[in-house]
């Protein structure tokens, strides 16, 4: 558990330093603006569409990290010394998970609130898109570490990591976007269940590729 | 440290389908160094890594007792972070002794560079904190990958006065080096002795050949 911690304090205060967490929060706000001067300001067509619009921000934003989640520290032999003491992969990446989505979710679930605004959304509908971003960015944090960590030992690995991403988080987007007009509450509860299975999967399918990945 | 010991017996190697070395035996107990040799690319770097667990042996035994200290030439410190904190980080994670990072810095004459972030450190400045961190481990097995590689001559006294503090107190070192570098007494583990006979390409299906 001390090692948990160690290591995901670590990670979080690297992602801090290189400012790579303003990088999804400024993404999503980015796209917030823009919208509603690429589709005019009409106020009913804004409050129809922004929130599904914002859950592709989202998708989007979870990507741009994905490049220095696994590699700079692969490539500086980190990966391998934390191996030599004994430690797990699975730990590593369960770890690099807890501090990425920290980094990631909370920032995002924030930034959405001004965007929202931005975008002329409801109070349910802002309700509905922050339980829906509370419930499925575990899943978006989860699903770009693990592709990070399969493609970290790869040239032009952050493109191909945006490939091998975006048809595995079509489902996310269907039920995270499916929540805001979905009174029963079936979207949340599928989005709740993918997520758990990314978040299950993440650490021993990363740990395995890291090994792998290792010569 | 006691009861620190490497034993390697009938080792092969084979990385990219190329058969590296085999035969290799080696038995290091307590206080025991040995020294690498060979040309570039025989597979010294590999040999260390098989030693530290982070290569499979293809065929042959790899046995560790105690922890490991390896020093590649990567240096594994966080760039933006000072000198004594990055590898404060380290200290954690192995639990070091309070006061084991100031003194691995005193060793390797870096205490002034303690608060100097990494990233700006020159070659052998690197070289020596990467030396700093394996001893701050307080690991008993070292594996030193060129660690004479860009050190002065003052550097390489450190070093020197370094390994043989280590081996007194029960440690053990594995070098691999191409320049002389002050180690004591090692073991010599020349790996063209130990080529494959003869050195040729192996492809799956020809293993068992």
């Amino acid at each position: 558990m001390r090692m948990l911690w160690l290591l995901a304090s670590r990670d979080l205060a690297a992602a801090w330093r290189s400012s790579g967490l303003w990088l999804p929060v400024a993404f999503l706000l980015l796209v917030a603006s823009l919208y509603p001067f690429a589709v005019g300001p009409d106020l009913t067509l804004l409050r129809r569409t922004g929130g599904g619009m914002l859950w592709i921000a989202a998708l989007l934003a979870s990507l741009l990290p994905v490049d220095r989640l696994i590699a700079p520290d692969r490539d500086a032999g980190v990966l391998d010394q934390i191996a030599l003491r004994g430690i797990s992969d699975e730990m590593v990446v369960l770890a690099r998970l807890i501090a990425h989505w920290l980094g990631f979710g909370p920032p995002l679930m924030l930034a959405t609130l001004p965007a929202a605004a931005l975008l002329k959304l409801d109070g349910g509908t802002i309700a509905m898109l922050e339980a829906g971003l509370l419930v499925g960015t575990p899943a978006l944090a989860a699903l770009g570490l693990l592709v990070a960590t399969l493609t970290a030992g790869l040239r032009s690995s952050g493109a191909l990591a945006g490939l091998l991403a975006l048809p595995l988080a079509v489902p996310l987007l269907i039920f995270g976007a499916g929540t805001l007009g979905d009174g029963s509450g079936a979207a949340l509860k599928f989005l709740a269940a993918a997520s758990l299975l990314l978040v299950a999967i993440t650490p021993f399918a990363g740990g395995a590729a890291i090994r792998a990945g290792r010569e | 440290m006691n009861g620190a010991g490497l034993h390697l017996s009938d080792v092969a190697c084979l990385r990219g389908g190329r058969m590296l070395f085999r035969g290799v035996s080696l038995s290091l107990n307590a206080g025991a160094s040995a020294l690498l040799t060979g040309p570039n690319g025989v597979g010294k770097s590999s040999l260390l890594r098989l030693c530290a667990g982070l290569l499979p042996a293809f065929s042959g035994t790899v046995m560790r007792h105690g922890a490991v200290a390896l020093a590649d030439e990567r240096l594994a410190l966080d760039s933006e972070l000072p000198l004594a904190r990055a590898l404060d980080f380290w200290a954690r994670l192995d639990d070091s002794a309070n006061g084991a990072v100031a003194a691995a810095l005193d060793a390797m004459a870096l205490a002034p560079l303690a608060d100097v972030p990494v990233r700006i450190l020159s070659t052998g400045q690197r070289k020596r904190a990467m030396l700093a961190r394996v001893i701050a481990s307080g690991a008993p097995v070292w594996l030193l990958d060129e660690p004479g590689n860009g050190l002065d001559t003052a550097s390489l006294d450190l070093l020197g006065t370094a390994v043989a503090k280590h081996l007194a107190g029960g440690g053990i070192v594995v070098t691999a080096s191409h320049q002389p570098l002050p180690l004591g007494a090692p073991v010599i583990l020349s790996l063209t002795d130990h080529l494959p006979d003869p050195p040729h390409l192996l492809y799956p299906g020809e293993w068992d050949a």
